[in-house]
């Protein structure tokens, strides 16, 4: 088992490095000069361009200017924004703590309800609840999420019913203090990221009702909430931990769309706005954060679901 | 796994009661049903709709975000186009697109899973093990890194998507393919010497168009939203095109004046997407047999 860990974990090394490499390439290695791309119509003065591809270290060949870049990543130090010339790194934190905020609040309110629909689903297999929850879950997997988003704006925060503000106003600083703003942002991630766990609830807790010991705990007499809160739930959530943990991951790319379309100042409202402004070390920053989020949640997700299946755990040590 | 082959392999089992094939199980779904219905009413919009617009959809129409006037059934958008024509113009590229990378990347996927699973040398080692690093970028966030450097171009789009679906693909199919190739059919062809690549061909890819059909659906699904998602956040069809993605990204900051422009292509968007699910739902418990009621 730990040398399974540690198998994934350097494979997980492995993929944080190509990456970067991914990174680096789409933006730093084209064939065409970032320094003109980012300048476009006044890139005529070369005074300007020289001076541009002096700050991206241009004029160092590939491997090097690659090099100071991730070494500079590595410790957080992303360069200075092209745009008003501040640090990316001090640019980005607070940017970085508002995204995490709402994940955070997403994942907390929704990972729970999800489950208990799931589980609640599983309890009332083929009745009503159960064919309902099913064709919501279906229905709501299917649409964008930044749909999702503008539907619940039209329904809440415009026409009849205006109990809630359509757009976030604020800075990225103090988001929590104005909670009413964060109730749209938050119950659209939630919804998106709520299906996959709410099925995968249903299924584990199906077949773990319908196991041996389960039957047997409801042979012995014991009463039904003890053998669904004591016997079935525990036994349910271990599968259920890793696709939570992946959804986790979706979030971090996920938060972009909602982002924009909320005006909420995180990474990804961050993002879009660099790419407006062809601001390279900001997309650079961005881009190599969400993707490091998600392979460390996929990696944590793998490790999980090997810590909770009993096979692996036991047998190969 | 298609009846044919199977009875053809071993034609002393005495003929197994011919199931019937994925389309027609499928179809007994409501859900099917439900879901064509509503893929066909937006498919019609998008297709028809540009023959009978009552403007051109880049024409001025009266004044921006204007409702309720003459000759412009859901009034005007935010420089004073008629929102109809527009949304009428918005689809056709949002399908085409979707489909063509969806078709893409699902025929991609099935030679690389084909390959991998059936071949199981370093090419599948590797396939894998790239796929695995392809994987590793949020396919949005890949696609706006790469579109934000190089310009938000169609093919680049259609590239992208197409190779994002590949690597999801192929690991599906080289799962089915695995179990294809574990058949006596399979091991017979090699026997009497068929080229490996006609067994790929002609006995394999036959047998696994089951999942490939679920899986077309769900690419289809998801290329339909992330293409839907990267027009916008303005980094997919540009202005002035009319595209349904583009008018809402436009349209949005008007919401609380002229619904209009936002509330038709996000209905069409949503209503799309919920369609092709509902139709995916429907090829997928009819290819893995959920349906309970018909098996006993």
């Amino acid at each position: 088992m730990t040398r399974l860990i540690l198998y994934r974990l350097g494979y997980g090394v492995l993929t944080l490095f190509v990456v970067s490499l991914v990174v680096f390439g789409a933006t730093q290695a084209l064939p065409s000069d970032p320094a003109q791309a980012i300048l476009g119509r006044e890139a005529a003065d070369p005074a300007r361009l020289e001076a541009l591809r002096q700050q991206l270290n241009l004029d160092q060949p590939l491997a090097l200017q690659y090099w100071h870049w991730l070494a500079g990543a590595v410790v957080f130090d992303f360069g200075t924004s092209l745009a008003g010339g501040m640090p990316v790194a001090e640019l980005l934190g607070p940017r970085i703590q508002a995204s995490l905020t709402l994940m955070l609040i997403t994942a907390v309110i929704a990972a729970p309800i999800a489950m208990a629909i799931g589980a609640f689903a599983a309890l009332r297999r083929d009745r009503r609840f159960d064919h309902t929850s099913s064709m919501v879950t279906l229905v709501l997997a299917a649409v964008p999420e930044f749909a999702v988003g503008i539907v619940l704006i039209l329904l809440l925060a415009t026409g009849a019913l205006q109990v809630l503000p359509a757009v976030y106003a604020g800075s990225s600083e103090d988001v929590l203090s104005s909670p009413d703003q964060l109730v749209l942002p938050v119950l659209t991630l939630g919804i998106a990221v709520s299906p996959p766990i709410i099925r995968m609830m249903r299924a584990s807790m199906i077949e773990v009702l319908e196991s041996e010991y389960v039957q047997q705990a409801r042979l012995k007499g014991l009463p039904e909430r003890t053998v669904i809160w004591r016997h079935a739930a525990p036994n349910a959530i271990g599968p259920v931990a890793q696709v939570i943990a992946l959804q986790l991951g979706w979030l971090a790319g996920g938060v972009v769309a909602i982002e924009f379309l909320f005006n909420f100042p995180g990474i990804g409202k961050a993002l879009m706005e660099a790419i407006e402004a062809r601001n390279l070390p900001v997309i650079q920053a961005v881009t190599l954060l969400i993707a490091v989020v998600y392979v460390v949640v996929n990696l944590l997700a793998d490790i999980v679901g090997l810590a909770a299946n009993p096979k692996v755990r036991v047998s190969s040590r | 796994m298609s009846t044919a082959t199977a009875a053809a392999a071993a034609p002393e089992s005495a003929a197994p009661p011919r199931r019937p094939g994925l389309l027609r199980t499928a179809w007994r779904y409501h859900r099917t049903k439900i879901g064509v219905v509503l893929t066909a009413a937006v498919l019609l919009v998008a297709v028809i709709g540009p023959f009978v617009s009552p403007y051109s959809p880049t024409a001025m129409a009266g004044t921006p975000n204007a409702t309720g006037i003459d000759g412009a059934l859901f009034g005007t958008d935010n420089v004073g186009r008629d929102v109809f024509s527009r949304f009428l113009h918005g689809g056709y590229t949002l399908v085409a697109i979707a489909v063509l990378s969806a078709l893409a990347g699902v025929a991609a996927g099935a030679v690389v899973g084909i390959v991998a699973g059936y071949l199981r040398n370093w090419a599948d080692e590797l396939l894998m093990r790239t796929n695995d690093m392809l994987l590793a970028f949020p396919q949005l966030v890949l696609a706006l890194l790469l579109l934000s450097i190089l310009g938000p171009r169609v093919w680049l789009i259609v590239v992208i998507i197409a190779v994002s679906h590949a690597n999801r693909v192929a690991r599906v199919v080289r799962e089915a393919t695995l179990k294809v190739v574990e058949q006596d059919f399979i091991k017979s062809a090699e026997a009497i010497g068929v080229p490996r690549w006609r067994i790929m061909a002609t006995e394999i890819l036959p047998n696994i168009t089951s999942p490939l059909l679920v899986e077309l659906g769900l690419r289809i699904t998801y290329s339909v939203g992330t293409i839907a998602t990267l027009s916008f956040l303005g980094m997919g069809l540009q202005p002035p095109t009319a595209d349904w993605g583009l008018m809402i990204n436009e349209g949005r900051v008007a919401i609380t004046v002229q619904p209009w422009a936002v509330v038709l292509p996000v209905a069409a968007v949503a209503v799309l997407t919920i369609g092709a699910n509902l139709i995916t739902d429907g090829l997928s418990r009819a290819s893995i047999g959920i349906d309970r009621g018909v098996e006993k």
